[in-house]
This record gives C-alpha cells, structure tokens and sequence, in this order.
C-alpha cells in the first residue's frame, strides 16, 4: 500500500429539508472519505433532533459559486428590467381579483 | 483599491450590520482574530467531553446515562460545527488540531478542572453551559456570518444542556444530607471557574477593541459576567444552594448583584498552562488523535481505491 497522507478527509457540504416539500437548505459541512460516510457523519452531525426529512451532501469542491468581486455585475442584468416586477404596471383603479 | 480604502469600506459594511461571507474582502487582522476566537471555541467544545466522558460508565442510572452521552455527543457536534466554520476562514482542519496539540491555540480554561463528583456533573451543566450559553447567545449577532449562524444552532441545542445540569443539582439539593453536600461542594468549585470563562475585565483584555469594533463581539466580557450572575442567584436560592461569594449582594440602585473580586492569579495561571488538568487533558486529545490515524488513514485508502474503478 502506498503512503496515505493523514488528513480528515474531503470537505463535503450539507443540505437538510426539513419538512417534505420544502426546499433543501444549506446545513453546515462535514468532513467524510467518502459518499456513504458523508451522508452518516451528516446525519449525526445536523440531524440530532428531527431536523431533517431529506438531506443532500455534496463535495464542497463541485459546487460552483459567483465570486464575491464579481456579485456586482453578475446580477446587474436583473436591475433593470423593473417590468419583471407586477408593481411596475399601470393598472385602472377598482381592478380585482388580479 | 488601496488596503487603506477595502478597510473602510469593510468598517462601513460592518457599521451597517451587514454579516461578513466566507469569500467577502476581509482585512487581514479580521480574519486572524476570529480564526483564533472561532478555534478556541471549537477546540473547547472538544476538550470539554472529557471531564463529563469521564462519568459516563458511573452515572447513577440508566436516564442519567443516556442523557450524559446525548449531551457529551452533543459537544462534539458543537466543536465540529464550528470547526467548520472557522475552515471557511481558509484554514484546514488538520492546521487548527496541530496548533492545539503545539499549544499555539487555546481552549477554555474551566476544562482545566477536574470534574470530581456526580455533583459536578449537575454544576457544569448548569454553570459552564449557562456561561457558555450567555455568551454563546451574545455571539449569534457576531458580524461573521458561518460563526453566527452555528452560535443559533448551538444554542438551540445548549438549553437542553443547562437543564439536565440544574436537574441533578436540584435532585441532589432535596435529597440526604451528604447528596446536599455534594451538590453544594460541587457549587463551591465551580462557581469561580465558570465567572472567570468570561474573560479578563474588559480595562485587561487587550483584544477587546478590535473585536469590537468589528462586531465580532458584540457585548464586553464584564456586561455579560454580569448577566450570568444576575440570572443565576435567584436558582440557586430556589434550589437552596448558596453562592461561595461573602460579598454577592442585591444593589438596588444597579438592579444588578455586586460581586466579589475574582482571583485573577488564578485566571491567568490556568490560562497559562499551571491548572490541575492542563496537561492530561491535552494529552489526552493527542492520543486520542493518534490512536485514531490508522482508521483515517484506512478510509483515505478506501476511499482512493474505490474511486479508481
């Protein structure tokens, strides 16, 4: 066998749902060798008290995520278009049920 | 941007209220002192399963049991949550046990005491989480959003903690004499350990500026030592416990107990290494550590293998 470094194991990020049909919610993250342990230390770690009723792990390394300098114009293209909103329309008074 | 201005613009962020991320510009300083506050409170929420693994195999029953081992997994919970967070700081896990094992980054100084009787299983639950949680409460408004967020979960989880605690003084208190006497010695020792968890007085505690200028404390180390007092006379009296201070009074005109002055002496000779336990407990986690490298090392193996096929 060769040398095996002593590490703690790949970073893994946690989703819980909490109720069915809610959305899954970022948890925290979890250190794991691999899938089977991240998903039980998972459990064991943010599902002690009937937290969860699904749960994702992913490892923290394929998650894509907007760099924080560019936040900015990333989103800039959705603050323009105001007409997206349903307050942006001119609407007759008395209007209902809409 | 100049580090002269990303520092203004982070004091206004702050100012604002606005939490700090993982990937947000930070000043170099900001980060520092919270990987070292963040990982104190890990690693004490680590070393401290020991003093309460250690009454596992002796509590008196088998409710007593099955609660001691819930809490203490808890802990471990707790310090992993917030080794977490501390490694979104950009800090390994492996980088913060080796400082621990070094002696480069602290834990709380009460874990330093050994835990002697069943007694002081109902004091740590009631003192040293309720110091913890006083604390622990303060911090969920900390401007670093990873250690605010794990300070709600913690403390959602460390009342049920405070609870079982004061639950054994209580029993204790109304039973035999010598189980009143347990409860009450067990008082007298951790009574001035657990005010000393708050740290120096705010004029001796060098750090305090920084932390809290950027939010990352948001009370001093003597409003909250106050508070904990005030809210735990009163349980003591219910349960017929006395507080080991002659000088503990009501003050009318503070709405607020004034106290007697702590050892300090002590304090800083704990801190530095001089307590009962400092060594074993230490040691203790080293072993813990090593003896537990060839089950990572095992599932690193494992886990390389069978990514291959």
């Amino acid at each position: 066998m060769s040398e095996v470094k002593d590490t703690q194991g790949q970073l893994w990020e946690v989703f819980i749902q909490s109720k069915k049909g809610l959305p899954f919610k970022h948890a925290g993250s979890v250190h794991a060798f691999d899938k089977e342990m991240a998903i039980q230390n998972a459990r064991d770690l943010y599902t002690r008290r009937g937290e969860g009723k699904g749960m994702w792990v992913v490892p923290a390394d394929a998650i894509v995520a907007v760099d924080a300098s560019d936040e900015e114009s990333f989103f800039d293209p959705s603050n323009d278009k105001i007409y997206r909103h349903p307050t942006f329309y001119e609407l007759p008074e008395g209007l209902k049920n809409m | 941007m100049g580090a002269e201005e990303l520092d203004v613009l982070f004091q206004e962020r702050i100012d604002a209220n606005e939490k700090i991320e993982p990937r947000d510009q930070m000043p170099e300083e900001y980060r520092k002192h919270l990987i070292r506050q963040m990982s104190q409170h890990a690693h004490s929420e680590v070393i401290g399963m020991q003093p309460e693994g250690n009454w596992i195999t002796r509590a008196p029953s088998l409710r007593a049991k099955k609660i001691l081992l819930a809490k203490v997994q808890d802990e471990a919970g707790h310090g992993l949550y917030i080794y977490s967070a501390t490694e979104t700081l950009g800090i390994s896990r492996e980088e913060l046990i080796e400082r621990l094992h070094q002696g480069k980054a602290k834990y709380a100084s009460i874990f330093n005491y050994p835990a002697l009787s069943w007694g002081d299983m109902g004091a740590i639950g009631w003192l040293v989480d309720g110091a913890a949680i006083t604390n622990q409460v303060s911090l969920q408004k900390t401007s670093y959003g990873p250690y605010a967020r794990s300070m709600v979960k913690i403390c959602m989880e460390e009342s049920f903690h405070q609870r079982q605690g004061y639950e054994i003084m209580a029993q204790l208190a109304k039973g035999t004499l010598e189980q009143k006497q347990m409860a009450q010695d067990a008082l007298d020792r951790v009574w001035w350990p657990a005010l000393m968890m708050f740290g120096p007085h705010d004029s001796d505690s060098p750090r305090t500026g920084n932390a809290m200028k950027w939010k990352i404390k948001r009370e001093s180390n003597d409003v909250l030592r106050q508070r904990f007092i005030d809210k735990t006379v009163s349980q003591a009296e219910l349960i017929g416990l006395t507080i080991p201070d002659p000088d503990l009074k009501w003050n009318e005109e503070r709405g607020s107990y004034d106290f007697g002055e702590i050892d300090w002496d002590e304090f800083w000779s704990v801190v530095k290494g001089g307590g009962p336990c400092n060594i074993k407990r230490l040691n203790h986690h080293k072993k813990a550590h090593k003896d537990g490298e060839w089950v990572r090392k095992a599932a690193a193996s494992y886990a390389q293998k069978h990514s291959k096929t």
